[in-house]
């Protein structure tokens, strides 16, 4: 049979009704144009079928990953909801030292989204999915009605491939261990804050949003012993390192004054009473080395685009164990808890 | 412009506090027998345990800390209050992310929200006036809460209110000013105070007579302090001077911010919307004389406690603690928060039983949090 080569569908409304939820011409329209056309996913089967050469080698394990991204605005400086909903999935992916391969992608939509909006969302995603070496190969779109929702939320969910050799685990994190960071910190949560609009910061800082997963096959190769990597996102280095802490049983010090912060950040704190320890970041890390390769996996790092701004920034420690402190730049120690609940501005 | 990094510089630190041990020393302080100074304002608080101040200065020398945290003061049948008038369905209630978890005798505003009140956060009264404007037919409330740093501004989103003609928005107000709390410490018996840090935001409003009294009548010094660690810490070592010297003066430390007279425009929109309520209950410390400020007749339109019919008082003043929570005894200074029977068990942050735990300002939170490492070994 003659395969005759069919128009692509068009979506031709401007904004998003409940009748692109409804199974209907509406919605196969709305899926093809905005995301499929975008992504390109291999085969027209609901489910995504794979191989990769990675996952045939012995003792290569799987990882598998889910998070949701609900972040209002959803464009912001440095970003939007779709290159987060990306980089968020993979750095989770490249942490643990798996090598990000495909991607999951479902959307749910509220009633009366612009449809230009998602095209811009779907092409950073997917311009974030190249940059990363990831394809995203399958997805889901829901609408809702007009007040059930908040624009677009995405969940992405990611599955990678980790090499034989590699077993990255907090709780191998030993005392005398190096604390490096791949850049300043905070520029997500500042830029989201900024981005609001509802504060009149007249400044504007670029979320710090960027896939790692490049910036950590430096890392190990630099450093075959690395013991561990976080991305510190929601909750901040703060929560990251308590992790880290709380997981090896080591204490953690750190030093205010090496850790990297911008002045525009450090303004926003300010006036708002946050401590950019806890401010979120999306293309953040923090690792854990041991000291005699501790000076290679920085200088790997700062050869990548995303740990130019890299530093040490403290070492684990007999001394409190499970509790992280900081030395103040006065000298002072001072501990650095969880966060506990969300971070709330003061009042004056 | 960098404000900060140069009042953080820890070799103009270091001599600051070499003088304070000098003069701690000259005055023959010790641990058994220090000198209490008083840092009358929570983010004072907030600031000398961020930067480990505390551990820095002489044990000769002994922080007291304040009540100047306007959550941590806020007596629970007000939060209560809040609650009930967030519940009216027709309200959308606004107001500053700090109240959000204080807790009321039955719940918090956080819980009232979980529970389906429509109850936002506002970086200022401001942003509700602008919610009032766009929601005509809902019933927008600020909970209008703070010194006198937040007072002017609650002040002129009514002004703003009344000259828009707006008639779907109140202010519920909980505003109270700073000496009149001081004035009953010092009245206290068993107060034990040598001189004071006073707040420098709120000076910036009400410039620095509002404290003569301090030194006038009672011999104390106190020092309008700026908020960055070398503020703070050059203002307690001038404290300490005028103790050593047997002065007792108002100075103006923060006068890069300060001005002697404060600011007339904030002062002028004050004195037009509030007068002074005839005593506020402050939580631990009790009904307080002229302590705190409601909104005069001419405005009562814009008064949530007239348009709600919540009044002052008509709950039970003087709401009791929750069992066994120490807030006010740590607040007078009576005791320090760790010795609470509560502290780090029955009181957390992620749990807070009294208000001191609630606020990043309160000492107890303050305590918890950077409390330092032989605290943190005994849990």
């Amino acid at each position: 049979m003659n395969q005759v080569a069919r128009q692509p569908r068009r979506v031709v409304a401007d904004k998003i009704t409940l009748a692109h939820g409804g199974g209907g011409k509406a919605m196969r329209d709305l899926i093809e144009d905005v995301f499929t056309s975008v992504f390109c996913p291999p085969g027209m089967e609901d489910q995504a079928r794979l191989m990769d050469a990675a996952i045939t080698v012995p003792g290569a394990r799987l990882a598998f990953t889910t998070d949701s991204f609900v972040v209002s605005p959803m464009e912001f400086p440095g970003g939007d909801i779709g290159k987060i909903a990306v980089c968020g999935t993979v750095n989770d992916l490249a942490v643990g030292g798996a090598m990000p391969l495909w991607l999951s992608a479902a959307f749910i939509i509220e009633e009366g989204v612009d449809i230009a909006t998602l095209r811009r969302i779907a092409a950073s995603m997917q311009k974030a999915a190249k940059e990363a070496g990831v394809s995203i190969v399958t997805g889901d779109t829901k609408v809702v009605g007009k007040g059930s929702g908040d624009g677009v939320f995405i969940t992405t969910s990611g599955v990678g491939v980790i090499a034989p050799d590699r077993n990255l685990l907090a709780q191998t994190v030993q005392p005398g261990d190096v604390a490096i960071v791949n850049g300043v910190l905070g520029d997500h949560g500042a830029a989201i804050l900024a981005a609001r609009g509802d504060m009149a910061l007249d400044t504007e800082i670029p979320s710090d949003c960027q896939p790692l997963n490049q910036l950590m096959e430096a890392v190990l190769a630099a450093a075959p012993d690395t013991r561990v990597a976080r991305d510190a996102t929601r909750g901040g280095l703060a929560s990251a390192l308590n992790e880290i802490a709380d997981a090896a049983g080591v204490g953690i010090e750190i030093g205010e004054e090496l850790l990297p912060l911008r002045i525009e950040v450090k303004g926003v704190c300010e006036i708002l009473g946050l401590d950019p320890l806890y401010l979120a970041n999306e293309g953040t890390l923090v690792v854990f080395v041991p000291e005699d390769q501790a000076n290679a996996a920085l200088a790997a790092m700062q050869t990548c685009e995303a740990g130019r701004d890299a530093v040490i920034i403290g070492k684990a420690t007999k001394q409190h164990p499970r509790t992280v402190v900081m030395k103040t730049v006065f000298g002072g120690l001072r501990i650095v808890d969880m966060l506990v609940g969300e971070q709330l501005p003061r009042i004056c | 412009m960098n404000y900060a990094d140069e009042f953080r510089d820890p070799v103009k630190a270091k001599g600051v506090l070499g003088a304070i041990a000098r003069v701690v020393d000259e005055l023959g302080a010790t641990k058994e027998n220090p000198i209490h100074i008083m840092e009358i304002c929570g983010g004072h608080t907030h600031a000398i345990f961020r930067y480990g101040l505390d551990k820095l200065t002489p044990p000769g020398l002994e922080f007291i800390h304040g009540p100047g945290c306007p959550v941590c003061v806020l007596p629970m049948s007000r939060v209560d209050e809040c609650v009930e008038i967030a519940e009216n369905p027709n309200v959308i209630f606004t107001t500053f992310g700090d109240a959000m978890r204080v807790p009321g005798t039955k719940k918090s505003l956080m819980q009232a929200k979980a529970d389906g009140a429509d109850i936002r956060m506002v970086y200022s009264p401001l942003d509700a006036l602008e919610l009032a404007r766009r929601n005509p037919d809902r019933e927008v409330v600020f909970f209008g809460l703070g010194f006198e740093t937040t007072t002017p501004s609650t002040a002129l989103s009514i002004l703003q209110a009344d000259a828009d003609g707006l008639t779907n928005f109140t202010i519920f107000c909980n505003h109270i000013t700073v000496p009149p709390p001081i004035k009953a410490l010092l009245d206290d018996p068993h107060m034990v105070l040598d001189g004071f840090v006073g707040p420098g935001h709120v000076s910036m409003v009400i410039g620095i007579k509002p404290y003569e009294f301090i030194a006038r009548d009672y011999g104390k010094p106190i020092v309008v302090a700026g908020f960055e660690p070398l503020d703070l810490l050059q203002s307690v070592l001038m404290v300490l001077e005028q103790i050593r010297d047997g002065r007792a003066e108002v100075e103006n430390q923060y006068s890069r911010i300060v001005p002697d007279d404060g600011n007339p425009v904030s002062i002028a929109a004050c004195e037009e919307v509030y007068e002074p309520r005839p005593t506020f209950e402050w939580r631990g410390l009790g009904e307080i004389d002229a302590s705190g400020l409601r909104i005069r007749d001419r405005y009562k339109a814009f008064d949530a406690e007239v348009k709600f019919d919540i009044g002052y008082g008509r709950n039970t003043v003087f709401t009791a603690e929750q069992e066994g929570c120490a807030c006010g005894d740590v607040m007078t200074g009576r005791i320090k928060p760790h010795a609470c029977p509560q502290f780090g068990k029955g009181c957390t942050p992620e749990m807070p039983l009294g208000a001191l735990m609630v606020s990043s300002e309160g000492a107890c939170s303050a305590y918890y949090q950077y409390g330092g490492l032989e605290l943190e070994s005994v849990e």
